[in-house]
């Protein structure tokens, strides 16, 4: 019951970890349309995990977290790589590049798991997630990843606020444009490998986008967004955490994003700073107010 | 050394390609410090191409470009920037004066944040082109001269001696186009040098005191009354004017 018990808190803080700073951090993925580049990284890093495993013949989190993190940063040069190379467009670039390397990952996935080695049992979790084989190391990693991107977040806030709404008046004020860009998108890949093991690559870029989408209905300021998002991750964490342990069979990374989808739902709905519900009364107000400027000149 | 005279920007022989296309072929520009001077010429004629290079943001294939008497990198904290207002996301989650803050980046350090004094600087910059009274505003609620004016009032927070525009008057209602002529007319009187990339060929002789014709290679540039004449602008848009109706029915004379 004590043992249930610690499982539990490891799966729920897990949870609540990974959605904090993936929200967080999400609210400038969304913010810069970047939400493709999240997909890229996660299905691309599946290749990684299998070819980790393959050559450590370990399943501990830091050698696959580390060939997830290669993998994904690959499979993002390579859709770059073809975007100078090619007058392709960004989109398709991305979606070949994320199913190319998914499906290569799956292929190796597929033939790992014909080995006759009882150890790569579990090696599927990647693909949707388990937040039940998380241990207490896997925690602290977590901790140090939410830490990290807090910090990095509060301290380069100017510039990072500046460079999503306006990179070009970022540029032209001398800032290294690129650099700010390369942080941003390397604390985007630490947290979205921390997360796999938890939410799995097909659905990990939710856990960064749906916070922040769902945020945006219930603010107009930029750090109130972030705050919210992280806040909402979280909590749609744990409720995915608490419903995949509630029904033991189910995968956390579905039941994290159904959580995610409602609050999205909900907020559009409700949201005061651009739900159905207040923009339709706004609109009724802008309409008043238009007809009193015309009135008063 | 910007005395009266001086150049605000010295162009030479400037080639600027993209995928071996050139988008600026040779060009050569001085614009003099305290003028206010209309960039004009067709779409693709390299016009915020020409902008963005003087700005340090597009590599050329070769040729120099100088400053404020000094290279950019000497004279980056002189520019203020009013970039096109369609670049941005006018959705994105900031107020009017958050914006304007935006202005006062460049002269702040590394980590530290915006305080009091330049939450009076952006104040006054949204006084100076009589947006107060939107300063809480969400930058979605703005109409399109609105945001224009936004945008004039966080390159005013920048307080530059070179002002650069990129179509600042584009999809505005005409009282705030006259409105930021104004004060654009107000800031060159205080000897500030505006450069602007224009595309009401009409408005030129109006608003501008220099113009510089381009389409891809420099066809004219220089007083308004010298060079802004039907044989020059034929040369610029070609036989074939993408917009006949918009060209001056008759040079304007020399007075």
């Amino acid at each position: 019951m004590i043992q249930l018990d610690h499982m539990a808190r490891v799966v729920l803080a897990g949870c609540a970890l990974i959605g904090l700073t993936g929200g967080a951090l999400g609210t400038f993925v969304v913010l810069r349309r970047q939400s493709l580049v999240g997909d890229v990284v996660s299905h691309a890093a599946l290749p990684g995990i299998v070819l980790a495993f393959w050559l450590t013949g370990s399943r501990s989190t830091p050698a696959l977290a580390a060939g997830a993190a290669l993998a994904g940063l690959a499979g993002m040069l390579a859709a770059s790589w073809i975007l100078r190379r090619t007058l392709l467009r960004e989109d398709g670039v991305l979606g070949l590049v994320l199913s190319s390397f998914f499906g290569l990952g799956l292929m190796g996935l597929t033939w790992i798991q014909r080995q006759p080695d009882a150890a790569q049992a579990g090696l599927d979790r990647y693909l949707f997630g388990n937040a039940a084989t998380l241990l207490s190391q896997d925690l602290a990693w977590m901790a140090g990843a939410a830490l990290l991107v807090a910090g990095t977040l509060a301290l380069l806030w100017k510039e990072f606020s500046l460079l999503a709404f306006d990179a070009d008046f970022a540029a032209q004020l001398g800032w290294p444009v690129r650099g700010l860009d390369l942080i941003l998108t390397l604390l985007t890949v630490v947290v979205i490998v921390l997360g796999l093991q938890t939410v799995g690559v097909v659905l990990m870029s939710t856990l960064l986008i749906a916070p922040a989408v769902a945020a945006r209905q219930w603010t107009d300021r930029l750090g109130r967004m972030t705050l919210l998002a992280g806040g909402l991750g979280a909590l749609v964490g744990v409720l995915g955490g608490a419903g995949s342990l509630a029904f033991a069979r189910l995968p956390t990374g579905p039941a994290i994003v159904l959580a995610a989808s409602g609050l999205v739902l909900l907020s559009l709905g409700l949201g005061t700073r651009g739900g159905w519900m207040w923009s339709g009364l706004r609109r009724r107000r802008q309409r008043r107010e238009g007809r009193e400027a015309v009135l008063h000149g | 050394m910007n005395g009266p005279g001086s150049l605000a920007v010295e162009i030479r022989d400037l080639t600027v390609a993209y995928r071996e296309r050139p988008v600026l072929w040779d060009v050569d520009l001085d614009v003099p410090v305290g003028v206010m001077m209309a960039l004009v010429g067709p779409n693709g004629a390299g016009k915020t191409t020409l902008l963005r290079s003087i700005l340090g943001q597009v590599a050329p294939a070769s040729g120099s470009i100088r400053v404020l008497g000094g290279t950019l990198e000497e004279a980056r904290q002189r520019i203020a920037y009013v970039p096109q207002r369609g670049r941005v996301d006018w959705d994105f989650p900031v107020s009017v004066e958050d914006v304007v803050r935006m202005g006062t980046f460049g002269r702040l350090g590394w980590l530290r944040r915006p305080g009091a004094a330049e939450r009076r600087t952006a104040r006054e910059a949204l006084e100076r082109v009589g947006m107060s009274d939107f300063a809480r505003r969400q930058i979605s609620q703005l109409s399109g001269g609105q945001q224009q004016r936004t945008f004039l009032a966080r390159a005013l927070a920048q307080g530059g001696e070179l002002l650069i525009l990129d179509e600042p008057f584009q999809g505005v209602d005409a009282r705030t186009e006259r409105a930021i002529v104004d004060l654009l007319q107000e800031l060159r009187g205080q000897g500030r040098t505006i450069l602007v990339v224009h595309h009401d060929l009409q408005t030129v002789p109006d608003y501008f005191d220099q113009v510089a014709l381009l389409n891809v290679q420099l066809v004219a540039a220089g007083p308004v009354a010298l060079v802004f004449h039907e044989a020059n602008l034929r040369l610029t848009y070609g036989g074939r004017a993408r917009d006949p109706e918009r060209l001056p029915q008759s040079a304007p004379v020399a007075p």
